[in-house]
């Protein structure tokens, strides 16, 4: 997957991570992909919600070692 | 305008009171759709916080102005950002501390009366979720039954009333919430009775409860009498305490009756449920308070915040009491019954001490309503 930018916001508490990620989204172009890596359970749905109605696409997402990640495309 | 915390205790006596409040809740849309804070006089409003990252200025006419504003979110983090820019904005409103996670575990004891020795029966109402938990005061000496995980609530009230836990019971292996009975039972040296009918699996020591079984608290005879009523599961086991109060656990609710499908055995037990319903409570006094293991819905509770009824009240008024024909009964029990609740299978296997999750774990694990009963 071709990535432009990666998003640390492991360790940070609802609502940072999607805080951070929207500033982030900002930064890059539509079409343009976007990985995120938090900590927080609640990021999961956060973001699922958060992509659906920002327009932009959840393309895929893992869990590895209690570390979520995420890449999001931009809409 | 300021901002600031509104605690749990505090909600919960606004549902006992049947107060006004405006609920702003930031959550997702899917998560308010399957759980919120129920009130009588709550008014709502969902919009997920991260629609409101970039300010509130769209939602400024749609908060009142004549009652109280709680912005409510999972966990606390979002509903401050959101109580904060709404203050900047000129509105005076409460952020919900601890989130619905805090809900999610608030108990809440209420007295429901006096006992006849002069010892009292109170139940402990875990307002956000419907779990009902009991503690049978009397004499120095306590009985708790259909503890929750919240063991501390438990503890500190048997210290504050100056009495020793004694006994710990379950009604029955519960699917919707984490039994604190075992915990209980090993930090006060009580012992914890299970329905053995239940505990085929389960990896502790444990007393066997069966039907018949007499345990005094006290020195005079407060006594709970174990009566065997399976249907809600196989070991299902109601307790008549003092001759006054009917402990039903999750056969017999106020406005519902249990379902029998959470341990994945619905067509077998209907006919235990439909014959303890319809036959075994039929011959006890009509007198006696039922005291459920849950409420389902708001209007369940009286005017001082406690779940019960009279039998006879019950079987006059609850549907479930009353459909005389048994396949309408089957199927009424076996048909399109609600959701499961979360993670039910986890929880059994908790409380079988199969597996023991962390305590952030178990939080997620009853996240939501408890869906026990059909109606």
């Amino acid at each position: 997957m071709n990535v432009k930018k990666v998003l640390d916001a492991k360790g940070l508490a609802c609502p940072m991570p999607i805080v951070k990620t929207k500033k982030e989204m900002e930064t890059i172009e539509s079409g343009e992909i976007l990985e995120i890596h938090a900590t927080d359970k609640g990021a999961k749905s956060d973001l699922t919600a958060w992509a659906k109605s920002g327009g932009h696409e959840l393309l895929q997402d893992s869990e590895e070692d209690g570390v979520l990640k995420f890449w999001v495309q931009k809409g | 305008m300021t901002f600031q915390p509104m605690k749990a205790s505090e909600v919960t006596k606004k549902v006992f009171n049947k107060e006004e409040l405006f609920i702003l809740d930031v959550r997702n849309q899917d998560a308010f759709e399957d759980w919120k804070i129920e009130g009588d006089h709550f008014d709502y409003l969902n919009i997920p916080y991260f629609d409101l990252i970039d300010g509130v200025e769209d939602i400024l006419d749609k908060i009142p102005s004549d009652k109280e504003t709680l912005v409510v979110c999972a966990k606390e983090g979002s509903s401050v950002m959101v109580a904060e820019m709404l203050s900047e904005a000129g509105k005076d409103v409460y952020y919900f501390e601890g989130g619905m996670k805090a809900w999610s575990e608030h108990l809440e004891p209420v007295k429901v009366g006096d006992l006849k020795d002069g010892g009292a029966m109170y139940q402990f109402v875990r307002i956000g979720k419907g779990c009902l938990s009991y503690m049978v005061v009397s004499e120095g000496e306590a009985a708790i039954i259909d503890a929750t995980r919240m063991t501390d609530v438990f503890t500190n009230f048997a210290k504050e009333k100056g009495v020793e836990i004694k006994h710990v019971f379950d009604t029955h292996l519960h699917a919707d919430h984490i039994s604190g009975g075992r915990k209980l039972a090993e930090q006060t040296g009580a012992t914890y009775w299970l329905p053995p009918k239940d505990a085929g699996d389960v990896t502790f020591e444990y007393a066997a409860l069966k039907d018949g079984n007499k345990v005094t608290v006290g020195n005079t005879a407060i006594d709970i009498n174990a009566l065997y009523s399976p249907g809600h599961t196989i070991g299902s086991t109601s307790f008549v305490v003092d001759d006054q109060y009917l402990l039903s656990g999750d056969i017999l609710f106020i406005d519902s009756i249990g379902r029998p499908d959470l341990a994945g055995k619905a067509e077998d037990w209907v006919g235990d449920l439909r014959e303890t319903l319809y036959s075994r409570y039929k011959e006890l006094s009509e007198d006696l308070v039922v005291l459920p293991a849950h409420f389902m819905i708001i209007d369940e509770l009286n005017e001082d915040g406690t779940v019960a009824e009279k039998l006879g009240t019950l079987f006059a008024e609850n549907h479930g009491l009353n459909i005389e024909d048994e396949d309408k009964f089957r199927s009424m029990v076996t048909e399109n019954l609600p959701p499961q609740p979360n993670a039910y299978q986890q929880i059994r296997e908790t409380n079988m001490g199969k597996i023991i999750p962390e305590e952030e774990e178990q939080r997620e694990m009853e996240i939501g309503p408890n869906r026990c009963a059909v109606r």
